[in-house]
């Protein structure tokens, strides 16, 4: 173990590669290996980049290592894309638009199935990300699955967040709603060369007018990156997106608001750590009895109701609270 | 603890643009429980080495219908050995005239499937011959 760690700080493609694909198959020995790599991780700036499908992610994405690749910096990307709830399989395109990066070794790049995770990300994506960090990566691009309204779990990840948006997409309403929109610490319209593109960035910032405060004072500001086929205009755009990502990270550094990202990444991993300690093990005893067929039968058949269904299960497994002798 | 899941990468090595074919085994390849991982068209050998190391696949699939696949097809294979990953299985398909197979079985190709094969047949043969890499 030690010496596979070992590797993988090192940066040992086939290692890293391997220990992520261990993290999605859930197999036992990677909560060992994460253990010991933990204490060489914290140094990566972690960067989101979500949106709807076919907003343009992964071709921003792919400009971005290019842009980050030319200021030095090593890039490590995670990027996800949905698993068919029917077969299991998934189709990971993403990487397409990056594979210009394949031979570059200062690039490491790796697509995954949600594998039926809600939230636009898998539940290796949180671990893999301490993997690419402690194998010495400066930057890694966290790539989530199109997303609609409501897959916020990003922020739990990323230091600086990219929201992408492209005209066209819905009505003023859109820009007030809950969700995905509050979350984000740069906004880009991409495809901002399309009809209706200067109404979005009035929407949005509108919305940011309304805002009563910003923490550290960042208000987020909205790119607008045109056509991929300017290439000119399109590679400037996104190296100011990159720099702007930059000095998103600075100012979370000088305002001392490090610490609120990094906790919120603590508490997600605690709760999945604690739900893969405590309720997978029952979860799975149940499946591998027959249990929980049986229990879904009884509720198809309306015999009996979920939760009366769930405190049985509660009370088998969970010790009784031993209450104080007085 | 879930099962391990097959990763297989559809690859277009060489100047070709006809992906048709290609994308429609992707969707196979889903539809058969596989995670699939496509690169897209007028990929290097050595891109597709790369790729298919960094994304940790068992099997690599080849498609070309230029007529290279004498080149490309053992190229994809040498690099894969040379970077220590020859226990990824490598297969292809595309126009590929019978004299042609023995010499590509020797570079390592593990099955070949030309114009006529089904799906069926080809996620069939990789179900019997391929796991999950241990």
């Amino acid at each position: 173990m030690e010496d596979k760690t070992r590797k993988i700080r090192e940066g040992d493609i086939r290692a890293v590669s391997r220990l992520i694909r261990n993290l999605e198959d859930r197999i036992p020995t990677t909560d060992e290996a994460i253990r010991h790599l933990f204490p060489f991780t914290g140094k990566a700036h972690i960067i989101g980049i979500t949106g709807s499908p076919g907003a343009g992610k992964s071709t921003l994405t792919d400009e971005l290592i290019y842009a980050f690749r030319q200021m030095g910096k090593t890039v490590g990307v995670m990027a996800v894309d949905p698993t068919s709830p029917f077969s299991g399989g998934a189709i990971l395109g993403d990487r397409i638009r990056m594979q210009r990066h394949a031979e570059d070794p200062g690039v490491f790049v790796r697509s995954l199935a949600t594998r039926g995770a809600l939230g636009g990300l898998s539940k290796a994506v949180g671990e893999g990300i301490h993997v690419l960090d402690a194998m010495g990566k400066d930057i890694i691009i966290v790539e989530t699955v199109g997303t609609g309204q409501q897959e916020v779990e990003i922020i739990d990840h990323a230091h600086t967040v990219i929201v992408v948006l492209v005209p066209g997409m819905g009505d003023e309403i859109q820009a007030i709603k809950a969700g995905i929109l509050e979350i984000a610490d740069i906004f880009v319209i991409n495809k901002a060369d399309r009809e209706g593109a200067g109404k979005l960035f009035k929407e949005i910032r509108g919305s940011l007018d309304m805002a009563k405060n910003f923490p550290g004072g960042w208000r987020p500001p909205i790119l607008m990156v045109e056509s991929l086929f300017e290439t000119h205009s399109f590679s400037q755009s996104v190296a100011e997106l990159a720099q702007k990502t930059l000095d998103h990270h600075q100012l979370l550094i000088d305002k001392d608001l490090m610490g609120d990202r990094k906790r919120r990444k603590a508490t997600a991993e605690m709760n999945e750590a604690i739900r893969a300690a405590v309720l997978e093990p029952v979860l799975d005893e149940l499946v591998s009895s027959g249990r929980l067929d049986e229990m879904i039968q009884k509720l198809v058949d309306r015999a009996s109701d979920p939760y009366t269904m769930a405190a049985e299960v509660a009370k088998q497994y969970l010790a009784p609270k031993k209450t104080e002798e007085p | 603890m879930a099962k391990r899941r097959l990763r297989v990468m559809v690859a277009k090595p060489g100047l070709d643009g006809h992906d048709r074919g290609a994308r429609v085994l992707a969707r196979a390849f889903r539809d058969a429980g596989y995670e699939v991982i496509y690169t897209g068209c007028h990929q290097t050998p050595e891109q597709i080495a790369s790729a298919a190391i960094q994304e940790d696949v068992d099997l690599v699939g080849l498609s070309n219908l230029s007529g290279a696949h004498n080149y490309l097809y053992p190229e994809v294979c040498r690099l894969l050995k040379e970077k220590g990953a020859e226990d990824v299985t490598v297969i292809g398909g595309g126009i590929i005239p019978d004299k042609d197979f023995q010499k590509l079985y020797d570079a390592g190709i593990k099955a070949l499937f030309v114009p006529g094969a089904t799906l069926e047949s080809i996620t069939s043969w990789i179900d019997q011959n391929v796991s999950p890499r241990e």
